[in-house]
């Protein structure tokens, strides 16, 4: 094991020494598949075939209009088989544990996209399968739960510390040290100890690569601002991956929740309460008190409520390479409400954070321009946490109807 | 140093014990009556955990003392004070067992300095390996105390070579794979790889992870110089109170 995995001063591998090998044996397969061009173009074949690559970039024109500012674009990852751009990290890796002859995989899951996505491909490739998940997430998305398990995945709730994303990252490497042998850790998002960030964000990069080739054949130019959600940052990782040496401004836009004021959020990289530090073997900006004890965070959606952020957009924020900015629950609903009537577009409530700054920066812009909002994932899944923040009568009427039913 | 203290020990003993609690867990009086129980039971030296919020080298014993500990208001400025008045009080080395952010969030080398002026001798740091620990290693070395690295039975020989380089003190022999306070299989497979241990370095070998009774620790006996009680006895404190550690104790060897 060398020091590496770094990006400035963030990332690294801070790893119990039981898993060091499997870290080394994982670093080396991810290794030889990247030098190897045939690695890429299975990759890409299975995502054309599987799942609905390349995803459409979609206009924005009724929001274009209703702003009077830049064109929006839309890059429509909730086209992607299971419905988010998780898809495309876990597929990847579901090649590369093929080529390391491994049997299991687990994963951990927040909104439960990233579970739902590996229950998929180990049902596709006949792996066996079990998905840690915060009990609190449990109960707020529900539906992907059945949907695990009916792909045969075990889904296995979490009820320590604040029983949400955190929590089930922390349980899933506990299983992994007891059970590196056959298993593979399939980790969600573009943090954790090296090469996750890495690799991760190389999986997620197709949707940048072909973003930009999509605005470009469609626009004759690029982008003036690219915006995306940030929980873990694997969606924005993948989509600012093809701009990144580009003269393209990148938006993060992470959960302000209550309000930064609060203290109720998920903002690591655009609030005062973040602070580097080390935990779940990897060195970034993570939400704790002055003692290093982590703290709760609170977000509308459960994919960007987490506690620490990707090494590499800690990087790319000290660099000053991108900006980060926070959008309330409040925000969220409002954001997805006007896309859904605007456009007939659902985004998950996480992608809807991207939507937020998008609209606010949009009326200032120059028609000329455009911009592209990730939409990482679609809002289906959400019907529960959405109706209620709608206050839908018919829905809640509805859940009545049918727990009565399901009583007698 | 450790390491003399512990080969000069283990000239009358055929093997030494190191027990371990989480700081602040049950609560402070029942700690320093459990490490009274044990200094007095004869312990030859101990961890104490400072609790982290992540703990995740440790299994759900362990980790339920952690969050348990945090939910009361335990402060790591509290732990170090506990540290502090145990190494004052009693006449066996401490060490402490904690994260790494735990560190790294008062300074490494604010915290080291601290935990040498309060005599404490040495730090487990299940999560920082000695790539990663740079400025941890010198400032142990500058403040005379030991870090002390892990051996595992997935570490390769050049590797547990390369551990031994940088470890002092003794080497932390994890006894299989996952996490603290489960079950081992105390077999042939263990013995073979404490010899794989042995011809690594010159340190004193500790055993830890599983170990859990006299059967355990008479296995270990001629294998390792020190067996390590951890979760065993949080256990044995939930069931059945502080007033039972002394006699289990002494009921292992």
């Amino acid at each position: 094991m060398n020091k590496k995995g770094y990006f400035a001063d963030f990332g690294g591998a801070f790893l119990p020494e039981i898993l060091v090998a499997t870290f080394d044996e994982l670093t080396a397969a991810y290794e030889s598949a990247k030098a190897d061009p045939a690695f890429w173009q299975e990759y890409e074949n299975l995502m054309s075939s599987y799942s609905c690559r390349p995803t459409p970039l979609t206009l924005a024109e009724n929001l274009t209009r209703h702003f009077g500012g830049a064109r929006i674009y839309v890059k429509r990852e909730d086209l992607n088989h299971t419905g988010a751009h998780k898809a495309n990290n876990v597929m990847g890796q579901g090649l590369l544990v093929k080529r390391m002859g491994k049997k299991r995989v687990i994963a951990e899951t927040g909104a439960g996209q990233h579970g739902v996505a590996t229950a998929t491909m180990a049902a596709r490739f006949g792996f066996d399968c079990t998905i840690y998940m915060g009990e609190v997430d449990v109960e707020r998305q529900r539906p992907n739960v059945f949907w695990m398990e009916q792909l045969g995945a075990e889904v296995v709730p979490v009820k320590d510390g604040t029983r949400i994303l955190k929590d089930a990252i922390n349980e899933a490497f506990r299983d992994w040290v007891s059970n590196m042998d056959n298993t593979h850790y399939v980790l969600g998002t573009a943090c954790g100890p090296h090469p996750f960030p890495e690799m991760v964000a190389w999986f997620q990069s197709i949707i940048g690569r072909e973003a930009r080739a999509q605005v470009l054949e469609r626009e004759g130019k690029l982008p003036r601002r690219i915006y995306a959600c940030v929980g873990g940052g694997s969606n924005a990782m993948g989509i600012f991956g093809g701009f990144m040496d580009d003269p393209v401004e990148l938006v993060g836009v992470e959960a302000g929740g209550r309000g930064l004021d609060t203290g109720a959020h998920a903002s690591r990289l655009c609030s005062d309460d973040a602070a580097i530090g080390v935990a779940q073997g990897y060195k970034t900006y993570f939400l704790q008190n002055a003692e290093g004890q982590m703290q709760e965070t609170h977000s509308i959606a459960a994919g960007l409520d987490y506690v620490g952020v990707s090494p590499i957009l800690s990087h790319l924020r000290e660099e000053g390479r991108a900006r980060f900015t926070a959008a309330t629950d409040r925000e969220v609903v409002a954001a997805m409400r006007l896309t859904i009537r605007k456009e007939g577009l659902i985004p998950a409530l996480e992608s809807a954070h991207a939507f937020v700054q998008a609209f606010k920066d949009a009326p200032d812009m120059s028609p000329e321009d455009c911009l592209i909002i990730n939409q990482s994932g679609r809002g289906d899944k959400d019907i529960f946490t959405v109706a209620d923040a709608f206050e839908d009568p018919g829905w809640r009427e509805f859940i009545i109807r049918k727990a009565e039913q399901y009583q007698t | 140093m450790l390491e003399t203290y512990l080969k000069e020990r283990r000239k009358g003993k055929d093997i030494l014990l190191m027990t371990h609690i989480v700081a602040g867990y049950p609560d402070w009086d029942a700690c320093s009556d459990m490490v009274a129980a044990m200094v007095d039971a004869g312990v030859d030296l101990m961890e104490l955990q400072i609790p982290f919020s992540e703990p995740i080298a440790d299994g759900p014993v362990i980790l339920k003392a952690n969050q348990e500990a945090l939910e009361r208001g335990v402060t790591v400025a509290r732990c170090l004070e506990f540290g502090r008045e145990m190494a004052r009080r009693h006449d066996i080395p401490f060490l402490y067992m904690t994260y790494y952010n735990i560190l790294l969030r008062r300074g490494v080398a604010a915290f080291v300095h601290e935990m040498a002026d309060a005599g404490i001798r040495g730090a487990i740091v299940p999560d920082l390996p000695p790539e990663e620990g740079e400025e941890y290693l010198s400032a142990m070395a500058e403040n005379g105390c030991d870090p002390i690295f892990i051996f595992s039975p997935t570490t390769s020989d050049e590797r547990l070579r390369y551990l031994s380089s940088v470890a002092s003190g003794f080497v932390y022999c994890v006894a299989r794979k996952g996490v603290t306070g489960m079950d081992t299989r105390f077999s042939d497979e263990l013995g073979a790889y404490l010899g794989r241990c042995r011809r690594a370095t010159d340190l004193p070998l500790a055993l830890g992870f599983g170990v859990k009774d006299k059967t355990d620790v008479d296995f270990l006996t001629g294998k390792a110089d020190i067996a390590v009680i951890g979760t065993q006895t949080l256990r044995l404190v939930e069931e059945q109170g502080v007033a039972a550690v002394g006699d289990f104790i002494r009921g292992l060897r």
